[in-house]
């Protein structure tokens, strides 16, 4: 009896996982290729893009902010890196990814400013950054996307090492970075405490204004190394790239327990969130759903998971 | 009195818990035109058992009978039907809408489809005069003073024709005369037949104010009786299981140099000219009513909002202190009245509550030793004898006094010199309050000075050694222990 419970107790603390346990065995079952190698790999390669903006956006939910530019942000520093780097440019391709990272950190800045000294609400002033980036990254080609990379930047996304596709490396050392940070250091700590209660963290000391700067240049940082390695992935940068891409990383976020009201979340949930899209889209993919229908879908099981999550710990308090 | 009808029975109430017996077979009576005051620490059932009245629990067994007739009472709207208003400890007003929205919420006057504001005010304006309020109807309830929005709160229930008015803890937030007023709106009630559940930690409000006393200790009923049976220290140790022989600790010691010296501190629409110095060793008491400035003068202090004027020395040198962080740093702590919302990070753990204000020391290179973190935080707990599941247990989960205890764990961690409290005991209940008194004289015995502000008059005599008052941003008196008294602080206090 007591066994039981104690097991019961661990399948809801890490409900989510077990969301995605079910979904993965309804898949195996379901799909022949999918439990392939190939295909393993494949999705993993494809959700380590939002995995990438979802590590930044966990920083910034626990805040208690949101940050809805970070999909115009990975277009616009992708535009802007690889302009300088198609093939017969002069510049090295360590300059563009230095440039696309600067850019991020760049727009994260603007943000976490505005939002922290001059107290506009997180969703105007990222809904702001959103629409300028991603104007600019139209105007940049006038709409055209730039192709004809250099390889050596290509590598970044389309490389492999050890049969596993440089992607993957890259999203998981992110995301071991980022719950590091978060759970083990002081930055992280203050985080939380930010989130949970500003005015009791400033009175502890804390100088919440600059947590708050910090998360959002965190946030930037990985929207233009998604940016990075998206480009890199498909030899190309397009204007367009990333747009809609902020949402997928706020529901991977939330769907791994993290709070929108702030103080609550952690990096191992978000993974979990992440994995959940990214084996949703692939199943549909392979189930040969519509893509219109797999949107459908989506939205559904979002809010489905979301239910489950925010009920059973209900129930279990 | 004695003969007064029976409005209200509760028999043999139990309440489980995912099996765990909070309530034990407790029975409650109330009569009509009587204020029955329901005492205990926190925890020992007092709000289960009004929850299960006002139909936000479900009984598990038992039965509760209203006027005489068997009452199912199994949603709050029921409980709204037969009478019965339950009056917020923290007030749950709309800030940002009026007093009469406030007041006839989801039961507004209608013209048609749209709201009768017109009538709504005047509804509002004859319910304040029949009570005596005077507040403007048509008043934000944002403009309003915590005293206020409680009376709106009482009018409220009144309005309903509630019979079964229940207060849990009315006057925590409330001033000497603002008390008087609600007494009086008290009596006004129970002279028209209204009977009032009246739940309070301060026991010198429940001798002035009950007719009748229901004792809950640890969710069983340890007595019941007339007012007239029980004194002071007879209701203390029903409450607590043990006799408190000295509620107030302190012991005599000499005092040192002067630590901390303020000149001319002001700050523009707050306080002014505030002049005073604290020796090592020392209770500096800060008594006044709310409003007075005193609030802001510890903030000051302490960082949190900048002085206009005047000059801060701290050991003998003058200091500038432009956030918390340097005042932590010149080894000022600072426990805020406002637990929930300058104090705690209620969705943090008790540990993480603990280790805020000083992680630096648990940090190599921004890395925080978890091994330390947990020894220190565990430590300070224990010295503090904070009452949670494990040191992971969310802060919002803990009693109000448990609460306070981890707010001061994380300043003794500190090791603070100069220990600035803001109302300590506010909501807490007695054990608590003992250990709070208790860990105020140990600090100030070991040669540091404690600044206390506090609105209850016994605490603010019992603890300090110098009381210093305050009167609309002003300091208007200072006193010894020994010259001071109640009837001079309170005309301090007014101004007089």
């Amino acid at each position: 009896m007591k066994k039981k419970s104690k097991l019961l107790d661990y399948l809801v603390k890490y409900r989510v996982f077990v969301i995605f346990a079910v979904m993965f065995i309804v898949m195996a079952i379901s799909s022949d290729v999918f439990l392939t190698r190939g295909n393993i790999l494949n999705m993993l390669r494809q959700l380590s893009i939002n995995g990438i903006l979802a590590v930044g956006m966990t920083f910034v939910l626990i805040t208690g902010g949101i940050d809805l530019s970070v999909g115009a942000v990975l277009t616009f520093s992708a535009m802007v890196g690889c302009s300088l780097i198609q093939k017969g440019s002069p510049y090295p391709v360590i300059l563009a990814v230095a440039v696309s990272l600067a850019i991020g950190v760049g727009i994260g800045l603007i943000n976490g400013i505005i939002v922290a000294k001059g107290s506009v609400p997180a969703f105007i002033v990222t809904l702001g950054t959103q629409m300028m980036a991603a104007g600019a990254a139209l105007l940049l080609r006038n709409g055209s996307p730039i192709p004809g990379l250099k390889d050596e930047y290509n590598v970044i996304g389309a490389g492999s090492f050890l049969g596993v596709p440089l992607p993957i490396y890259i999203f998981f050392a992110i995301m071991l970075i980022g719950g590091f940070v978060l759970r083990r250091t002081r930055f992280g700590r203050h985080t939380y405490a930010v989130g949970g209660n500003a005015l009791a963290a400033r009175a502890c000391g804390i100088r919440d204004k600059s947590v708050t700067i910090w998360v959002y240049v965190i946030s930037g940082l990985c929207a233009a190394i998604a940016g990075v390695v998206l480009s890199a992935r498909v030899r190309t940068a397009t204007p367009i790239a990333g747009s809609g891409y902020e949402l997928d990383a706020i529901a991977a976020a939330v769907l791994g327990g993290t709070s929108l009201t702030g103080g609550i979340g952690n990096m191992w949930g978000t993974l979990a969130g992440v994995l959940i899209i990214g084996l949703l889209n692939n199943g549909m993919d392979l189930l040969n759903i519509q893509s219109y229908i797999q949107d459908i879908i989506q939205g559904l099981i979002i809010i489905a998971a979301v239910y489950i999550d925010v009920n059973t710990n209900k129930a279990r308090n | 009195m004695s003969e007064n009808e029976r409005i209200l029975e509760m028999r043999d109430i139990v309440k489980e818990f995912s099996g765990v017996r909070v309530l034990d077979r407790v029975s409650f009576a109330l009569r009509r035109g009587t204020v029955h005051a329901l005492m205990g620490e926190n925890g020992a059932g007092k709000s289960t058992l009004m929850k299960i009245l006002c139909g936000i629990y479900a009984k598990t067994e038992g039965e509760i009978l209203l006027r005489g007739a068997p009452a199912e009472i199994q949603t709050p709207t029921d409980a709204k039907a037969l009478g019965v208003a339950m009056i917020h400890q923290e007030l749950s007003a709309f800030h940002a809408l009026t007093v009469s929205a406030n007041m006839f919420m989801n039961r507004e006057f209608m013209k048609g489809p749209v709201i009768d504001e017109a009538r709504m005010v005047s509804e509002t304006d004859k319910v304040f005069s029949d009570l005596g309020i005077r507040i403007d109807p048509k008043a934000k309830m944002e403009t309003l003073s915590v005293a206020e929005m409680q009376l709106v709160e009482i009018a409220k229930a009144v309005s309903t024709d509630a019979d079964i008015i229940i207060m849990d803890e009315p006057t925590s937030a409330l001033t000497e005369a603002e008390v008087r007023k609600l007494y009086e709106t008290v009596e006004d009630l129970k002279s028209r037949g209204k009977s009032i559940i009246y739940i309070s930690h301060k026991i010198e409000e429940i001798f002035a104010i009950a007719d009748e006393i229901t004792v809950l200790r640890d969710g069983s009923l340890v007595g019941h009786d007339e007012i007239g049976a029980f004194d002071k220290d007879r209701l203390i140790s029903m409450m607590v299981g043990r006799t408190l022989s000295q509620q107030f600790h302190k012991t005599r010691h000499t005092f040192g140099d002067v630590m901390l010296k303020v000149e001319g501190l002001s700050r523009e629409h707050a306080f002014e000219n505030v002049s005073f110095e604290v020796r090592a060793g020392e209770v500096f008491g800060l008594a006044g009513l709310i409003g007075a400035g005193r609030t802001e003068v510890v903030e000051t202090l302490f960082g949190l909002a900048k002085k206009s004027a005047g000059t801060v020395s701290l050991y003998g040198a003058p200091v500038e202190i432009n956030s918390p962080g340097d005042a932590i740093h010149s080894g000022i702590a600072f426990v805020s009245e406002d637990r929930k919302n300058v104090g705690l990070n209620l969705v943090g753990s008790v540990k993480e509550n603990i280790t805020l204000a000083n992680l630096k020391k648990y940090c190599r290179l921004g890395v925080i030793n978890a091994r330390e973190e947990r020894a220190a935080s565990d430590a300070q707990a224990e010295k503090l004898s904070v009452k949670a599941n494990s040191r992971d247990t969310l802060a919002m989960y803990l009693s109000g006094g448990n609460q306070q205890k981890v707010i001061l764990a994380r300043w003794m961690s500190t090791t603070p010199r100069i220990l600035i409290l803001d109302e300590p005991t506010k909501g807490i209940d007695v054990g608590a309050k003992a250990e709070i008194y208790r860990l105020i004289d140990e600090f100030a015995a070991e040669g540091n000075c404690v600044i206390m502000v506090s609105s209850e008059m016994p605490e603010v005599l019992g603890m300090s050694d110098r009381i210093a008052v305050m009167h609309e941003g002003r300091m208007t008196a200072v006193f010894d222990r020994d010259e001071a008294t109640q009837e001079k602080i309170l005309a301090a206090a007014a101004g007089i």
